[in-house]
């Protein structure tokens, strides 16, 4: 299932680099330094995509570059409110194009960060393609709106099937499917019922399904009994961030995004950041924890494991938390630290 | 009693003549059925008010013979017509609903439970809860998110409004299957509605005395539906330069509520964002036992729970908390102008909430929820 396509010249993978807006760019400029600082052997292929612009040539671009590549990682691409709405959102452009269907997060409550929960350990894996993103709207009579969703058993299927083999891979015991099929009796009734298929094949994990206003309801008051979730889309986007916020915000959380045959990773919550880009306060947590996440995917362990201990045990210096995590830390402070750890780890690493 | 009685004529008659009426009939779209109720004929001579009653599902019955037990022991000039919807237990016709309606006509005013409504699909895509809110055009759902004094949660000293658009949207029951294994399910925004329920918001803020309006919404993704949305709040904002107004985005505004919740006031939205959001919220402070919830149409008032869920699990054990279903019961009495009740029963709550040594398991105590009852009872004539 885990297909990789990098190109193995000389044992180098190349990967294509979308900097997207707002906080992207100077983000994923530090997880480059960290990576050359490393020697990580990945070569990054970068790839701009202006969202002020209408025509598609950036998006095509960008896709075939991540055909050429099969890897990517990306920075959350802005979707501007003032654009025509036949102009669709780009990131949702790229979902579908190379088919990612499945969208995972692991949500870790991390012991340097202080939250109001302990304890976490979630993983949530929404469907990234149907559903309420199909992007079907029209207007058929003049101030009344149409928005199609749209659920097929396919996808269904394929999202539920997903689910259970990571659970068994990980060793997870429960799989919790997330829905309101008491509303939505067709759609999210289609959903629950390939979950249920696919669940019998699976007799050594508990399958259960909630409805998504108690899921939400539980999820702030009571998050650790949950282990493995699954959902369709705009659910998915909801209980996502919920989690982000419970284990201490969007700048802690990766999330990866599988195709059959293409891997995307980028951050869980998919925020631009523009109103603090440039601003050297951002959090680089969660996209070097995508990018580790990356190296897992492209089986250069140790460098992965290397650099998420360095983030980790950085993250446990309260003095260099980051803004949004309640610090006065600057990235560059924090990115600094991890380049050190790394280093005093004693691996190979290019000059400082 | 009959000094109760002459104390709650006062209070109707004050309120009658004093300048709120008159603010009352300017609202084009009026929040309240009071200004109904000033031309409906005359209070009857024992002067009780009738209110619809419809227990519901799972222990909906048990917090409604909590709000019986409070009123009798309160006095509380009140009378219910009772009547049984369900949809699980094959109670649910056309004709109950047409009695129920009818019933709601003379009304005006109800108090209700859950009807629950099963997930498989039995050849009906509305539920009943859905065709009633529809009926009566009970377009705006209010919840009232207050921390409860004396009841510590992760956030404290929260006091939020949520109010959601609750007959369009994705509960529109319209789904069908295409083609096998393909579903489509509609989601429909009107202009229409949609002003309307961002003019209550604004109405609702102004009202009483908030600074801030903030509609949620996904119109990066569903631009045409949400953008729709967001441009009606956007027009009606104009209209009350007084109220700031600003929007979030669903993903965001869960997570900024889990984060920091104090920085939201009045929050705006469609119906499904409403639903996860009001159940979100209820959440925080405390579970679905103690969040009250008002349903408003332009003539009638449903009063409930803010997080509606029939907790089946809990049926016959005596262990569901009357909270919710009290503190809603008084708002209905602050909405009928019965001032003095309202507060009579709210205060009783609270100060055995307050007090902590009556609490059921949701709050992490081990009273009954007839225990929790006759504390309040006892508490109401201090």
């Amino acid at each position: 299932m885990y297909n990789k396509l990098g190109l193995h010249d000389y044992g180098r993978h190349t990967v294509t680099l979308i900097p997207g807006d707002g906080i992207g760019p100077e983000l994923l400029n530090h997880v480059r330094e960290v990576f050359r600082f490393s020697c990580v052997p990945v070569d990054f292929e970068v790839v701009h995509v202006n969202s002020a612009l209408e025509t598609d040539d950036d998006m095509n671009n960008a896709i075939t570059a991540i055909r050429r590549n099969g890897v990517a990682l990306k920075g959350n691409i802005e979707t501007k409110h003032t654009l025509p709405a036949s102009v669709k959102s780009r990131n949702n452009v790229l979902r579908t194009s190379l088919d990612l269907y499945a969208n995972v997060m692991h949500c870790q409550s991390l012991p340097g960060v202080q939250t109001r929960h302990k304890n976490i350990d979630i993983m949530i894996i929404r469907e990234n393609t149907e559903g309420e993103y199909s992007s079907l709207e029209h207007e058929s009579v003049s101030g009344v709106v149409e928005s199609l969703k749209i659920i097929t058993r396919n996808n269904s299927l394929r999202i539920a099937e997903y689910a259970f083999q990571l659970a068994r891979d990980k060793g997870r015991r429960r799989v919790t499917a997330v829905h309101k099929a008491n509303i939505m009796k067709l759609g999210d009734g289609l959903f629950l019922q390939c979950c249920k298929e696919v669940a019998s094949g699976y007799p050594d994990i508990t399958f259960d399904s909630m409805i998504v206003d108690n899921t939400t309801m539980q999820l702030v008051s009571k998050p650790q009994q949950f282990d493995v979730m699954v959902m369709p889309n705009l659910y998915g986007n909801v209980v996502s961030n919920v989690c982000a916020g419970l284990v201490g915000g969007p700048g802690l959380v990766p999330g990866a995004n599988y195709g059959r045959d293409y891997a995307v990773f980028e951050t869980a919550t998919r925020n631009t950041g523009k109103s603090i880009a440039g601003r050297n306060i951002a959090n680089p947590t969660a996209l070097l924890l995508a990018s580790c996440m990356m190296l897992d995917h492209l089986e250069l362990n140790d460098h992965a494991t290397s650099i998420r201990n360095a983030v980790l045990t950085t993250m446990n210096e309260t003095r260099l938390h980051t803004a949004d995590i309640g610090g006065q830390g600057t990235t560059l402070e924090v990115v600094q630290s991890i380049m050190r750890i790394i280093q005093s780890k004693g691996q190979l690493t290019s000059e400082f | 009693m009959a000094v109760a009685l002459k104390r709650s004529l006062a209070v109707l008659v004050k309120s009658l003549g004093g300048p709120k009426w008159w603010q009352q009939a300017s609202r084009s779209v009026s929040i309240s059925a009071s200004l109904s109720r000033v031309e409906s004929p005359p209070a009857r001579a024992d002067a009780t008010f009738k209110v619809t009653m419809l227990p519901g599902d799972g222990v909906g019955p048990e917090l409604m013979t909590a709000v019986k037990d409070v009123f009798k022991a309160g006095d509380v000039p009140v009378e219910f017509d009772e009547f049984h919807l369900s949809e699980v237990q094959n109670m649910a016709s056309e004709d109950k609903l047409e009695e129920l309606l009818s019933s709601m006509k003379n009304n005006k005013v109800a108090i209700k439970g859950k009807i629950h409504t099963p997930m498989e699909f039995k050849g009906e895509l509305a539920s009943y809860e859905m065709r009633l809110r529809r009926k009566l055009d009970l377009f705006a759902n209010v919840v009232h998110v207050n921390s409860l004094p004396g009841y510590s949660t992760r956030h404290n000293n929260l006091d939020l409004v949520i109010i959601r658009e609750q007959t369009e949207g994705e509960y529109s029951s319209l789904e069908h299957e295409s083609v096998p294994g393909v579903i489509e399910c509609l989601k429909i925004i009107t202009r229409a509605k949609s002003r309307r329920i961002a003019k209550f918001a604004f109405d609702y803020a102004t009202k009483k005395g908030r600074n801030k309006v903030t509609a949620v919404h996904k119109a990066n993704i569903m631009k045409l539906g949400d953008g729709l949305f967001l441009q009606c709040c956007a027009e009606v904002a104009q209209l009350y330069p007084k109220i700031k107004y600003e929007n979030i985005i669903i993903d965001n505004c869960c997570m900024q509520l889990v984060q920091n919740p104090y920085q939201f006031d009045v929050l705006v939205m469609p119906n499904l964002y409403g639903n996860i959001i009001d159940n979100l919220a209820a959440g925080l402070v405390g579970g679905a036992g103690v969040v009250p919830g008002e349903s408003y149409s332009a003539e009638y008032a449903v009063f409930e729970t803010g997080a509606r869920h029939p907790f089946a699990q809990a049926v016959g054990r005596n262990i569901a908390n009357p909270t919710a279903m009290l503190l809603s019961a008084a708002n209905m009495l602050r909405h009928l102008n019965l001032e003095y009740h309202s507060h009579m029963v709210s205060d009783a709550v609270k100060r055995v909430i307050k007090q902590g040594k009556v609490r059921t398991g949701d709050l992490g105590g081990y009273a009954t929820s007839d225990e929790f009852t006759q504390a309040v009872i006892a508490n109401l004539a201090v």
